[in-house]
C-alpha cells in the first residue's frame, strides 16, 4: 500500500531525518516511535505532503506522491488526524464531515443548494461507526477533546481512505480514552483493509495495537519488527526504553 | 545632467519628509502592532500648530526653529492623550477594530483642526534665512529643501543612537521583535508604549511642521499624507527604522523621477511599487514575518444560525414595508431609501469576505467604483441604456476582484489589509489621473437611468429589488457547499487543506464574488446620483463599508443589513444636526470600538 524509500530532510545543518524506508499494507498498523526529537514528525510531515523531502520516495500503491500537496494527497486516498485536532469549530460534528464528503465529491463550489439540503445519512453513518452520532448537530468548537479526535477520525474516513495517517492520535485523552481509540482505529482498519501509520508515545497503546512498530532515533531508522521483537532488541532499550521508561 | 541632478535633490528632499512621518509610524507598529491611522492627523496638528507657533513668536532663527520643535514636542503630547484614552484600551482587540478606531480619532481630528484654524489654506512663513536658492551645477535649488534634506539625515542618525545606544532604544527593538517576550521580563509595557507614542507622535508633529514653509497648511494633509506614509512603511517592512528609511529613499526617488518618466500616472506608479513589493517579499523590503506570538487571541467563530421565528418575522414585515410604504414616501425619503439599499448590499458583499471568509478588505470600495465605473463608461461612451450597464457592472468589478484578489487573498490580516488598500488606491489614481476616459476629478455626468426608472419611486423599487435580492443571493451562497468551504479554511486552514479544500481558489473565488456584488451596488449608486466620481472608490468609502460591517457585527448574518441601516441613517442625520457630525462619527466610531467590540447586532445576542 505504502513504500517509502530513502527519505531525507535537513534543516539548516540538521539531519532531521536520514535515509528512512518503511512499507505498510492494506489491514496493518504501523506505529512509528522514538524519542523526542528522533524525526517522527518530520517524516510524517513528508508522508502527508506538509514537507518535501530532500531525497527518497513515496509511493501509494505504486504512485509516485513525493513532494504533492496534502491536498492532492488526499484526493488519492489518505486520511490524516493531528496531533492537535484540527476541525471546523464554527461548523457542527455532522457538517464537519459533510464537508470531507462535498469535498470527495468534488461539489465544493456550490452556489445554489443548501449544505442543510444534503442527504445526512453518509455522514451520520460515518459518525455512527466512531460512535459519534449522538453528537452530530453540536458545534465542533464546543466539544470535548476526546470527543474532537473521534470527529477527525470520522472525517479521515469520509473518503474512504486506503491509507490514514494519525500523528499522535491518543495525545492529550485520558488513558481508558486513548484504548478504546486506537481499538477503534485498528477494528476499522482491519474490516475496511486501511493501512494505517501512526506515531505515538503511549507505549501501551503501541504494543497492544500496532502490528508492527519502527523505531527511530536521531532521524535514523534504529530498529523495525513485530512488537516482541522490537521489546526484546538491546539497542531499542538502550537509547528508548531503557532511558524514558 | 544638471537636471537630472535637482530632480535627485528633490527627491531627497520629499523622501526627508517621508521619513520623518513613516519613522513614527513604524516604530509605533512595530511595538503595539497598532496600525495607526491618526499618524497623517498627528502630522496635520503638527503643522497647524507650528503654523500658530511661527506666526505668533517674533520673527527670527531662535523663534521659527523653536516654534517647529515646540510644535513636535506639542503634537507628541497629543499623541500620548491619544493613547491613553483610546488605544490603550484596544491593543488586545482584533487588528480592524484598531484601525477603525484611529479613523475616528481622524475624523475627530479633522473637525477639532477645523473648528481651531478655518477651512481656508493657511500659508506660513519662510524660514529665515532660508527663502532663496543655491546654485547646483547651473540649476536653481531651494536652500530650505536641502536643510530638510540634512534634518532628515540628522534625525535618522539620532534615531539610530536613541535605538542602539539607551535602555529605551533596546527595549523597544526588543518589543517590536517580541512584544510578548519583553512583558515576561518585567518590563513596565504601558510606559514603554506611552514612551513609543510620544516618540512616534512627535516625529509626525516635527515632519508636519517643517511642511510649513514649502506648502500651504490645510485641512486634506492627513489623508495624502497618511497613504503615502502607509505605502512608505509597508514597503519598508512594518516595524522596521531602516526600511522606513530605504523605502522613504525609493518613493522619494520615484515620485522625483516617475513626473519625468510618466507624467501621467505618478499616482498609479507608487502604489504598483507597493503591490509589487507586497507580492514578491509580502513583509516588506527589510520586514521580518511578526514573530513569537499572534498579538490577538481570537476566539472560534460561533456557528452561523438561520432566523428563528421571530427573526423571519421581523424580516418579512420589513420586507412588506419595503412593498408597500414607497409609494407614500416623498422624492428624498425615497432617495435615501435607495441609498439605504445600495449600501445594505454594499455592506453585505464586504461581509461575506470578512465575516465567513475570515478575510479583511481596506479597499472594498475599488469594486463599488469599478462597477459605478463600468456602468458609467458603458452609457457615456457606448450610449448603452442603464439596464445593459447594471448588467455589465458586476461582470467588470467581479472581473477587477479576480485580478485584485488573486494577489491579495494570499495575505492575511495587516499586510492583506494593507495590500487591498494600495489596489483600492490604484483604481482611484487611476480614475483620477486617466482624464480621457473617466473625466479625472470632474468625473463622468449625465449617467442617468432608464426612462421608466427615472421616477424616484420606480428606482427605489428597483434598488430594493436588485440589492436585496443581490443581498439575499449572497446569503444563499452563504449556506451552500461554497460558503461552507470558505468559513471551513477560515476556521482551520490545515484542516481544510487535509480534506481536499484549496484555500486559496475559494478565497479567490470569493472574493471576487464579493467584489461583483459591490459592483452592482456601485452601478446603481451612480444611476442614482446621475454621475461617477473618483470619490467613489476613495478611502472614506471603504471605510464607509467597514463601518457597517462592523457595526453590525462580523459574526452575525444580519449584521451588515443592520449595520448599514444604522450607519448611513446615522451619518444622514449628524449631517443634517450638526456642522461637527464629522467628529461626533469620529468619537461613536471610537465608543463603538470601546464598548461593542462584537457588533450591534453580536450585543443583542449576548
Amino acid at each position: 500500500m505504502l513504500e517509502v524509500q530513502g527519505l531525507q530532510k535537513s534543516f539548516g545543518g540538521v539531519r532531521a531525518v536520514r535515509d528512512v524506508s518503511l512499507r505498510v499494507a492494506g489491514g496493518e498498523l504501523l506505529a512509528l516511535i522514538g524519542p523526542n526529537g528522533a524525526g517522527k514528525s518530520t517524516c510524517f510531515n513528508m508522508l502527508n505532503g506538509q514537507l518535501r523531502p530532500d531525497a527518497g520516495t513515496v509511493r501509494l500503491d505504486g504512485r509516485d506522491i513525493t513532494g504533492l500537496p496534502p491536498r492532492v494527497i488526499w484526493r488519492l486516498g489518505v486520511g490524516r488526524t493531528f496531533q492537535i485536532t484540527a476541525t471546523f469549530g464554527s461548523l457542527s460534528v455532522l457538517e464537519n464531515v459533510q464537508m470531507a464528503l462535498l469535498s470527495h465529491a468534488r461539489r465544493l463550489f456550490g452556489l445554489w443548494r443548501p449544505v442543510a439540503a444534503e442527504d445526512p445519512a453518509p455522514a451520520l453513518a460515518l459518525l455512527d461507526r466512531v460512535g459519534m452520532a449522538a453528537q452530530a448537530a453540536r458545534p465542533c468548537g464546543v466539544l470535548a477533546y476526546g470527543d474532537l479526535k473521534r470527529v477527525e477520525l470520522a472525517i479521515a474516513l469520509a473518503n474512504a481512505p486506503r491509507l490514514l495517517l494519525m500523528d499522535e492520535p491518543t495525545a492529550g485523552m485520558a488513558p481508558a480514552e486513548r484504548v478504546a481509540l486506537m481499538a477503534l482505529t485498528a477494528t476499522i482498519a482491519r474490516q475496511s483493509g486501511i493501512a494505517v501509520l501512526f506515531t505515538e508515545h503511549d507505549m501501551d497503546v503501541v504494543f497492544t495495537h500496532a502490528d508492527r512498530l519502527l523505531v527511530l532515533d536521531r532521524g535514523a531508522m534504529l530498529a523495525e519488527g513485530r512488537p516482541d521483537e522490537v521489546r526484546a532488541d538491546p539497542r531499542v532499550r538502550e537509547v528508548y526504553l531503557g532511558s524514558s521508561h | 545632467m544638471s537636471h537630472l541632478l535637482v530632480q535627485g535633490l528633490s527627491g531627497l528632499a520629499s523622501a526627508a519628509s517621508l521619513f520623518l512621518v513613516a519613522a513614527g509610524l513604524t516604530v509605533i507598529f512595530g511595538v503595539t502592532r497598532i496600525v495607526n491611522f491618526a499618524h497623517g492627523s498627528l502630522y496635520m496638528l503638527g503643522a497647524y500648530l507650528a503654523y500658530s507657533l511661527v506666526t505668533w513668536l517674533p520673527r527670527g532663527h531662535f523663534p521659527f526653529w523653536g516654534g517647529v520643535v515646540l510644535a513636535a514636542l506639542l503634537t507628541g503630547v497629543i499623541g500620548v492623550v491619544v493613547e491613553v484614552l483610546v488605544l490603550r484600551r484596544i491593543y488586545k482587540a482584533p487588528e480592524l477594530f484598531q484601525l477603525l478606531a484611529t479613523f475616528g480619532v481622524v475624523l475627530v481630528v479633522q473637525d477639532l483642526a477645523l473648528a481651531v484654524w478655518g477651512p481656508q489654506d493657511l500659508l506660513g512663513p519662510r524660514a529665515p534665512g532660508l527663502r532663496g536658492a543655491v546654485d547646483v551645477l547651473g540649476e536653481r535649488f531651494p536652500l530650505y529643501d536641502l536643510v530638510l534634506i540634512g534634518i532628515g539625515g540628522v534625525v535618522l542618525l539620532l534615531l539610530w543612537l536613541l535605538f542602539q545606544r539607551t535602555r529605551f532604544g533596546v527595549l523597544v527593538r526588543a518589543a517590536t521583535a517580541d512584544r510578548e517576550m519583553v512583558g515576561a521580563l518585567g518590563v513596565n509595557q504601558r510606559w514603554l508604549f506611552t514612551g513609543v507614542f510620544f516618540l512616534g507622535s512627535a516625529l509626525a508633529g516635527l515632519g508636519g511642521a517643517l511642511q510649513v514653509p514649502r506648502e500651504s497648511v490645510n485641512l486634506n494633509m492627513d489623508l495624502a499624507i497618511i497613504s503615502e506614509a502607509f505605502v512608505v512603511v509597508v514597503v519598508g517592512g512594518l516595524g522596521s527604522l531602516p526600511g522606513a528609511a530605504l523605502a522613504a529613499l525609493l518613493i522619494g526617488q520615484l515620485q522625483a523621477f516617475g513626473i519625468l518618466v510618466f507624467p501621467r500616472i505618478t499616482l498609479v506608479l507608487v502604489f504598483l511599487v507597493m503591490a509589487v513589493v507586497l507580492v514578491v517579499r509580502p513583509y516588506g523590503l527589510l520586514g521580518k514575518r511578526p514573530g513569537g506570538h499572534a498579538a490577538s487571541v481570537t476566539l472560534p467563530e460561533p456557528p452561523l444560525a438561520g432566523l428563528t421565528g421571530r427573526g423571519r418575522a421581523v424580516v418579512a414585515l420589513a420586507l412588506v414595508l419595503c412593498v408597500v410604504l414607497p409609494p407614500f414616501l416623498g422624492d428624498y425619503a425615497l432617495v435615501v431609501l435607495s441609498e439605504l439599499a445600495i449600501a445594505v448590499l454594499f455592506a453585505a458583499s464586504l461581509h461575506f469576505i470578512m465575516g465567513p471568509g475570515g478575510m479583511a478588505s481596506f479597499g472594498h470600495a475599488a469594486y463599488f467604483g469599478a462597477g459605478a465605473y463600468a456602468a458609467a463608461l458603458l452609457v457615456k461612451h457606448a450610449a448603452a441604456p442603464m439596464e445593459v450597464g447594471l448588467l455589465a457592472a458586476p461582470f467588470a468589478a467581479g472581473l477587477v476582484g479576480l485580478l485584485f484578489g488573486f494577489f491579495c487573498v494570499r495575505l492575511s490580516g495587516v499586510y492583506s489589509a494593507m495590500l487591498t488598500l494600495a489596489f483600492a488606491q490604484i483604481a482611484w489614481s487611476t480614475a483620477f489621473q486617466w482624464v480621457e476616459v473617466t473625466g479625472g476629478d470632474n468625473g463622468i455626468l449625465g449617467v442617468w437611468p432608464s426612462a421608466w426608472a427615472v421616477p424616484k419611486l420606480a428606482y427605489a423599487y428597483l434598488s430594493l429589488a436588485l440589492c436585496l435580492g443581490g443581498t439575499w443571493l449572497l446569503r444563499r451562497v452563504i449556506f451552500a457547499p461554497m460558503g461552507y468551504a470558505l468559513r471551513a479554511q477560515r476556521d482551520s486552514a490545515l484542516r481544510a487543506e487535509a480534506i481536499g479544500i484549496d484555500a486559496f481558489k475559494v478565497r479567490w473565488l470569493a472574493f471576487a464574488l464579493a467584489a461583483a456584488f459591490a459592483g452592482l451596488a456601485g452601478a446603481l449608486f451612480a444611476f442614482g446620483k446621475g454621475s461617477v466620481f473618483p470619490t467613489t472608490m476613495a478611502i472614506p468609502r471603504s471605510v464607509d463599508a467597514l463601518l457597517m460591517v462592523l457595526l453590525g457585527g462580523v459574526q452575525t448574518l444580519i449584521g451588515p443589513v443592520i449595520g448599514a441601516l444604522a450607519y448611513t441613517g446615522l451619518h444622514e442625520q449628524l449631517v443634517r444636526v450638526t456642522e461637527l457630525w464629522r467628529a461626533a462619527l469620529g468619537a461613536i466610531i471610537i465608543a463603538l470600538v470601546l464598548f461593542f467590540p462584537r457588533g450591534l447586532a453580536g450585543f443583542r445576542r449576548a
